[in-house]
């Protein structure tokens, strides 16, 4: 009677880790397959308007991520990893420190450490304020894709020996 | 103002209950419920940058403790039921740190400038060169990647650190079996 | 004068939070709450009567409130995120070895 019962619990407990894998039901994947190219836009949009708006690089980036993980969540971690690869955030995200770390440095050019050399056009247009927008953008995408590849590790791929510590008890 | 001072004793309220419930679910939930009253807080003060960073970052706090609570254990297994004098004298305990705050705060926090007159020492200087020196309408970002740019860039290693950190935390690959 | 004491007492739940509570996850509730009222702090400490948000639209200038608190929150709200993150990644490997949560059963310090 004992070992029907664990084997009954392991069977729905894989089960249940299954069926996360495999995602959501219809509604949440069709609304997702119209909302998450959206939500990549909204958050191009607040990133390069961060010198007109509030907002700026660290909202646009923290919402970049909320797309991708919007993605993931819906559709399971094995459709979800067939189209995007991890390496493809690790290179994103040093990508965006590169960036700003360049900007930063060729201030050197003209003066000092983070000098604002970029000409300064009319204020409340969008190419204005020297390399403010520029950081913005590195900034954006090395948050995004850091923060994404934190939300992975800690929910999808963190919980390595998970069936294999059912045994253990 | 009455409407910020509500909303404060709400923050303190909804606290409480995240820390004293039991199910750990019910307290991340209060957590949320803190999390959305300080970004309300954040827009009646002035601030709408403040806003809207803090409620995505809420929102993937959020997402990233209940899946690691619903992953391990809901149930908090570390409390036994409370008698009733433990819980009297959890409110006696309350109301005797309420008066002593009370009653020293207004010595404490004499040094501190009253509600809605701060110093602006070096703010002043911001507030009139700063559309002329940096060009951006928005003078927070102008503070922050013109004005002081190092403290950005400093958080953006501290970032870069904290994911570094996490994957090699969680990381499968290479770690010998215990 | 109000304001900052129930400003200090968000922290100060945040920090009996963390001293008492034995259960990992409310630990790092506490320290999430001691993120919101510091940065709560900072946000009231930079308000100007009818000032209005540091932003420079069509319009002019205005009455603005300090912008320079706002900077140093944003900053503070994005590294608070990566803390707790960086939390719960221990926290996970700690259920992983000891099957509980509960910090009086974590003991024994394994290489």
């Amino acid at each position: 009677m004992k070992v029907r019962g664990r084997k009954e619990k392991m069977k729905t407990k894989e089960e249940r880790v299954k069926e996360e894998k495999r995602g959501m039901t219809l509604i949440v994947r069709t609304v997702t397959r119209l909302m998450a190219g959206l939500i990549v836009l909204y958050s191009i949009y607040i990133i390069l308007h961060g010198h007109l708006t509030p907002g700026g690089g660290f909202a646009g980036g923290v919402i970049f991520t909320a797309a991708f993980v919007l993605i993931t969540l819906a559709y399971g971690k094995e459709e979800a990893f067939a189209r995007m690869r991890e390496s493809f955030f690790h290179f994103l995200e040093s990508l965006g420190g590169i960036i700003f770390l360049v900007t930063a440095l060729l201030g050197f050019i003209a003066g000092y450490f983070f000098l604002n050399l970029l000409p300064k056009g009319k204020p409340l247009a969008l190419p204005s304020a020297g390399i403010i927008p520029v950081c913005n953008i590195g900034i954006g995408i090395k948050v995004g894709a850091g923060l994404f590849m934190v939300f992975l590790a800690l929910v999808i791929i963190g919980f390595a020996d998970e069936n294999k510590g059912e045994d253990k008890k | 103002m009455l409407v910020l001072y509500v909303l404060l004793a709400f923050m303190i309220v909804a606290a409480l209950v995240a820390i004293e419930t039991r199910d750990l679910l019910s307290s991340l939930i209060s957590l949320g419920a803190v999390g959305f009253a300080l970004t309300v807080v954040f827009l009646l003060l002035q601030a709408p940058d403040l806003a809207i960073v803090q409620i995505v970052v809420e929102i993937l706090t959020l997402v990233i403790m209940i899946a690691v609570i619903f992953r391990t254990t809901r149930i908090d297994t570390t409390v036994k039921d409370r008698s009733l004098r433990e819980i009297v004298l959890l409110c006696v305990g309350l109301v005797v740190l309420l008066v002593f705050l009370g009653g020293l705060g207004t010595l404490i926090f004499r040094g501190l400038p009253s509600f809605g007159e701060p110093p602006l020492r070096v703010s002043e200087y911001y507030l009139r060169e700063g559309l002329q020196e940096t060009g951006a309408s928005d003078l927070v970002a102008s503070i922050i990647l013109d004005y002081r740019g190092y403290d950005t860039l400093g958080e953006a290693m501290v970032l870069f650190t904290a994911v570094m950190g996490v994957l090699a935390v969680l990381r499968t690959i290479g770690r010998k079996k215990s | 004068m109000i304001i900052y004491v129930m400003g200090f007492i968000l922290f100060g739940l945040g920090i009996y939070c963390v001293m008492v509570k034995r259960n990992l996850i409310k630990i790092v509730i506490g320290f999430a709450i001691m993120e919101y009222a510091v940065n709560l702090l900072f946000a009231i400490v930079g308000y100007r009567k009818g000032g209005l948000a540091p932003i420079i639209t069509a319009r002019g200038k205005a009455y603005f409130v300090d912008p320079l608190p706002q900077a140093l929150v944003l900053t503070a709200i994005v590294i608070a995120l990566a803390t707790t993150a960086l939390l719960l990644a221990v926290c996970v490997r700690l259920y992983e070895k000891y099957h509980t949560f509960d910090i009086r059963e974590i003991r024994r310090l394994k290489g």
